[in-house]
């Protein structure tokens, strides 16, 4: 910043406007506290005092209302996938979703002999990052969310899609 | 075991023709009719000698396409310290049994859910709704002739989905 070096007073930074909201998003996307299996173990150990993700700028909000990522962190049966597409439709734009573990990507162990398990909650709202594993490890799950936070800081919510 | 022998020789005592002696050695369970089981259920809860106080569990199993259903029961005594189980077998075209849920209530769920997952109507159950599947299930999962859907309710249930093998 060879140009703007030593001109402003202090506490000033200068950014384009699309990057700052993107930057802002990115940063405090908070995640909508819902499990639906052995995964919410793993995302309740994540949020917790030994992987932090308020460090990364995520907390946990109770209501879909105030949330910006909805992970969806278990078996999504038949019975509950109206209720997750119900949670889905009520969270503000943007808003992110995490496929967490191998239930949620494509059924899991239900995959193939399951009646009752939906085989991916892909079929029913669109998925941003998919976390591999049975359950994941938290540090799978902060690597994943560490991908959401670029794949946002990467928007350009403003300027004009060509 | 000497118990089983001891209920099924009281049961047959007082319920003449109830208890069902096949060749197989009924050393593990005691076989009954369906038509008394009420009755049956009744005296070994309240006998002296039985007092059946816990229904442990209720399972269904489905033996086959050609063939019958089965009700599993499982009692324990809490006073006197023993166990039984007791299988009953249901017709396929028309299944029902008697619900025993007046006599143990824990029954209720138990038969519930064996209900929802087999179809076996429970005679005289005060609430016989599916348990875990929603309400607007079609079909009884557990049977060997279910078939799963592929779709259900606008939401698509694929056997194999794309890109898949």
């Amino acid at each position: 910043m060879g140009f703007l070096e030593n001109r402003f007073e202090d506490n000033i930074i200068t950014a384009k406007v699309d990057q700052l909201l993107s930057w802002a998003r990115s940063t405090s996307a908070w995640y909508f506290q819902f499990g639906l299996a052995c995964c919410a173990i793993e995302m309740m150990a994540t949020a917790a005092s030994r992987h932090d993700l308020e460090r990364i700028g995520m907390m946990p909000r109770s209501s879909p209302r105030q949330a910006d990522v909805m992970i969806v962190a278990g078996t999504v049966t038949l019975k509950m996938a109206s209720r997750v597409k119900l949670l889905y439709d009520q969270m503000a734009d943007p808003k992110y979703v995490i496929s967490m573990g191998s239930c949620a990507n494509s059924g899991g162990p239900y995959s193939r002999q399951g009646y009752h398990v939906l085989k991916g909650v892909d079929q029913i709202i669109p998925v941003d990052v998919y976390i591999p594993g049975c359950p994941p490890r938290p540090e799978s799950l902060i690597e994943g969310l560490l991908k959401l936070q670029e794949k946002i800081r990467h928007e350009r919510p403003l300027t004009k899609n060509k | 075991m000497i118990i089983n022998q001891k209920v099924s020789d009281l049961i047959e005592l007082n319920f003449t023709g109830v208890v069902i002696v096949s060749e197989e050695p009924q050393n593990e369970f005691i076989q009954i009719q369906s038509e008394k089981w009420l009755d049956v259920a009744k005296y070994i809860k309240t006998d002296s000698e039985l007092k059946f106080d816990s229904c442990q569990c209720i399972t269904g199993v489905d033996l086959g396409e050609d063939k019958d259903f089965e009700v599993r029961y499982n009692f324990h005594s809490m006073k006197l310290k023993h166990k039984i189980e007791i299988r009953i077998a249901i017709e396929r075209k028309k299944p029902s049994v008697s619900s025993i849920e007046q006599v143990w209530r824990g029954a209720d769920w138990l038969e519930r859910e064996v209900y929802d997952m087999y179809g076996i109507r429970f005679k005289g159950h005060r609430d016989l709704r599916r348990m875990l599947l929603p309400e607007d299930w079609k079909g009884w999962p557990l049977r060997k002739d279910y078939k799963t859907p592929n779709i259900y309710n606008g939401m698509k249930v694929p056997k194999v989905r794309k890109g898949w093998d």
